[in-house]
């Protein structure tokens, strides 16, 4: 199907599914259960977040993945794109279509720039001239830039570029009875949700999740289609042996190009998506944290294979969404069935590894995926597949190959 | 990946069953045409408490969370009832808002816009929250008090001192109980005039974002208006931790006082490397070298120790004030944590305590009737004396404190002492005032 093997057909019609299903699949336990109050990810701004990290996450690892060149600056066009996004809201109108496609060109304009001056040393050297455009266009973002009194006040500084009732919009209202207006498709607005009851369950199923969810299976096509082109190919065999295929002649450098433009137009894609969803940008999306996040993403769910980067965004996403929001009275809560002492016990350890200890938990997540699963969560799934096929002997043919 | 078949045929059935399947339960979708966002339906009522857990202001945040939880023990009738006793207001009868029962929900804004507006998102989209409070720090107020006004929601701002917060920022949603830089300016500038005089030379260190900014204006223009001259104005990095290399040049510069618009961490190290440095035995210009810390903060000063022993500045509040209202919260706050309260911790009750009241007095939680029932609102009772919650900007107007850094503290806690108490009248301005102009309310926002 649309010039997709077997195995890759189903792979897109799993994801899909997962996608458009997503609100039931996300909220398992009934609402104003205890465990539904923590564990339910199923709202849209949780959701949106997952396929937009998806998105970013499938971009970087068209470059990292395929070419092995580690980008430690990606957050940067993430960034970009989401001032781009602001900035046509507060100008042109709130319809996403124009704010999303600037994103892309801006991040792609960037990463031509970076990427043509960064490509020109491979490895770690790399990976620091990535890290110090992207610490640039932090520190340009939080302070060089955002002084709202000078006269270059582009991204607002620590606040955050926002919307203004007094922003001119030329091609929608600056504001509607007092309030700003939102950010819309075609009138369909992004926060617009349906709720739907069954029994004791709800489900949310928000227009912004779904727009994201529909431009992430676009993105993911397209991922699919690079890993299996001959441009792909030059990509993996640049990850092999750059140095012999110079030596045949061939020159690897605007294969590269592409690649880290193409990624970062991915990033630039996925800021503007951020903005679409919720209009405001803010310079810490360009530090490097969030830039070895993006890294931390693609490893946890396995670099160089296709499903890897929505699963380890979706992975991180979650447990930094759910694990600080749980606090002592929740865990009391929870461990109310235990006699006092034991309960206090438990409480004041777990104290540690929840709330403003979340950093610590996803930490120790990340050092078991990495240890006992190199290969991520895909590897994990393979294991598990294997381990459920090992009785029919077809382990073998059953096995999916991470792209090397 | 197993191997699988898809048919065409197979497609289709499932296509149809799926289908059939979403199509079916709409009947019996409730018709739960909400008049605003998160209307509390049931026997409770859910805040969002969003503070920062981590990062520079953690300290902070995690005072402001033993405020929240100690709020609403005494909302839902626990404890011993705190500044409800003291409060003008004799609305809330300790039976939760409304009769329903008072939960929360947390959050970490980790100092930063994006988090913050994450987690304050799946605190109104999950978990129901009907009202956000906290932040630590003006840029995250600014950010969270936007989301919020567009979700249709009311933010009760926790410690936010910019002038932005309702100045150019002000949102119809948005409330602030805490003080702002021009108020700072406008207390601390007669002090400053009686102990150091009218012919000095000012140097600022200013942290680079959107508070520090406001802050050394308010501070500026305040001290010029007595006579002063201001020598330079140096921004440093929020992240900065080492300061020598920007005290260095101040020695050279002419300068015989040194302000420090710095918050937090950032002014621990600072105050530290300016002592450090020698600069307050400093003799320039014939006169004793003084520094300035604009805003302070009792857990401030016990990071810096020593070090602010006899230097200036201004606070929303201290717990050592000896009106009721301040020795009833002390004490409920003490006796459940064991010390005594900083001002973030107060700032944020009082938020808790008069959304409730409010809430009350309005019969309901619209956002909408809340901020009616705020708006113009004199009361007192809640350890500041006499205030004023003005309807033009949603700022709270209420004396300000100028503190010293005691010479001999008598314990951990007993820091800082109180030199004045600036009469309201003195720090009010007029909402178009030209520091705080350039912003619009807009008009309150109910959601749904």
């Amino acid at each position: 199907m649309l010039g997709l093997n077997k195995k890759d057909t189903t792979l897109l019609l799993v994801v899909m599914a997962l996608a458009l299903f997503a609100p039931f699949i996300l909220n398992p336990f009934p609402e104003g259960s205890s465990l539904a109050q923590m564990f339910n990810a199923g709202y849209p701004d949780l959701m949106q977040r997952f396929v937009i990290y998806g998105i970013l996450v499938i971009g970087f690892n068209i470059l990292f993945g395929l070419t092995g060149y580690l980008s430690f600056g990606h957050a940067a066009f993430l960034g970009i794109g989401s001032y781009s996004a602001v900035w046509v809201f507060k100008l042109i109108g709130m319809n996403v279509i124009p704010a999303i496609l600037l994103s892309m060109v801006m991040a792609g304009i960037f990463a031509l720039l970076i990427g043509y001056i960064s490509l020109r040393r491979s490895g770690i050297y790399f990976s620091i001239l990535t890290l110090a455009f992207a610490q640039m266009s932090y520190n340009l973002a939080y302070s060089v830039l955002g002084n709202p009194a000078s006269n270059y006040n582009l991204t607002n500084g620590e606040t955050g570029l926002q919307l203004l009732l007094d922003d001119p919009r030329i091609l929608g209202v600056s504001s509607v009875d007092g309030s700003l207006p939102v950010t819309s498709f075609f009138g369909l607005a992004m926060r617009d949700s349906y709720q739907l009851e069954i029994g004791s369950w709800l489900f949310t199923f928000n227009v912004g999740y779904y727009l994201c969810a529909i431009i992430m299976l676009i993105s993911f096509y397209i991922s699919i289609r690079i890993f299996r082109s001959p441009f792909g190919m030059m990509l993996r065999a640049v990850k092999s042996n750059q140095q012999r295929m110079n030596y045949t002649g061939l020159n690897t450098k605007p294969y590269l190009l592409a690649a880290f433009v193409i990624s970062g137009i991915y990033a630039g894609l996925a800021g503007g998506l951020l903005s679409s969803m919720d209009p405001l940008a803010g310079a810490e999306r360009m530090h490097w944290t969030a830039s070895g996040e993006i890294v931390i993403m693609a490893i946890l769910g396995g670099v160089g294979t296709l499903i890897g980067p929505i699963l380890g965004a979706g992975f991180n996403e979650y447990f930094k969404n759910i694990l600080s929001k749980i606090n002592d009275d929740v865990l009391h809560a929870w461990l109310a069935f235990l006699p006092d002492g034991l309960e206090n016990f438990f409480v004041g350890i777990m104290h540690y590894f929840v709330g403003k200890g979340w950093h610590l938990t996803l930490g120790l997540l990340f050092m078991l995926v990495i240890i006992f699963l190199p290969g991520g969560l895909v590897e994990g799934g393979q294991r598990l597949m294997k381990w459920f096929s090992r009785k029919d002997k077809n382990a073998t043919e059953t096995k999916t190959t991470p792209a090397e | 990946m197993s191997k699988t078949d898809v048919t065409r045929r197979g497609v289709l059935k499932t296509g149809a069953i799926a289908g059939a399947g979403v199509a079916l339960p709409t009947i019996f979708t409730a018709s739960s045409a909400a008049a605003y966002t998160n209307e509390p339906t049931g026997a409770s009522v859910t805040l969002g408490f969003n503070v920062p857990q981590t990062g520079p202001y953690a300290d902070e945040g995690a005072d402001e969370l033993r405020a929240y939880q100690l709020a609403v023990e005494h909302l839902n009738g626990g404890g011993d009832g705190g500044m409800m006793n003291t409060f003008s207001s004799k609305a809330l009868k300790g039976n939760g808002i409304l009769g329903k029962k008072v939960e929360f929900v947390t959050g970490d804004t980790q100092t930063k816009s994006d988090a913050a507006r994450a987690s304050a998102k799946s605190m109104i989209e999950k978990d129901g929250a009907v009202m956000i409070t906290g932040g630590s720090s003006s840029g995250v107020a600014i950010a969270v008090q936007g989301l919020c006004q567009e979700a249709g929601v009311i933010f009760m701002a926790g410690l936010t001192h910019s002038n932005d917060t309702t100045g150019k920022d002000k949102k119809a949603n948005g409330f602030r109980h805490f003080f702002n830089g021009y108020m700072s300016g406008a207390a601390l500038a007669p002090v400053l005039k009686n102990l150091y005089g009218t012919d000095r030379n000012a140097y600022h260190l200013t942290a680079d974002y959107t508070w520090g900014w406001t802050q050394e204006e308010s501070i500026a223009a305040a001290t010029e208006a007595l006579g002063w001259n201001t020598v330079n104005k140096v921004r440093t990095p929020l992240a900065a931790t080492d300061f020598s290399s920007y005290i260095a040049p101040v020695l050279n510069s002419g300068a015989d006082v040194l302000v420090l618009n710095h918050y937090g961490g950032n002014m621990v190290n600072s105050l530290t490397n300016a002592v450090q440095f020698g600069l307050r035995d400093k003799v320039v210009n014939g006169k004793n070298f003084e520094i300035v810390v604009p805003l302070y903060s009792r857990l401030m000063a016990k990071g810096a120790g020593a070090n602010v022993k006899g230097i200036h500045g201004s606070t929303n509040w201290h717990w050592s004030l000896q009106d009721d209202a301040s020795k009833a919260f002390v004490k409920s706050f003490g006796t459940k944590y064991g010390f005594p309260p900083s001002q973030a911790a107060h700032t944020v009750y009082c938020q808790t305590l008069l959304y409730a009241d409010a809430a009350e007095r309005a019969g309901t939680f619209n956002p909408c009737g809340i901020a009616e029932a705020l708006e113009g609102y004199e009361f007192e009772g809640l350890g500041n004396g006499p205030t004023l919650y003005r309807a033009e900007d949603h700022q709270c107007f209420k004396d300000v404190l100028v503190v010293r850094g005691k010479e001999n503290p008598t314990s951990e806690f007993d820091l800082l002492e109180v030199v004045e108490v600036t009469p309201a009248a003195q720090v009010t301005y007029a909402p178009d005032h030209p520091m705080f102009a350039g912003g619009q309310l807009g008009s309150c926002n109910p959601g749904a």
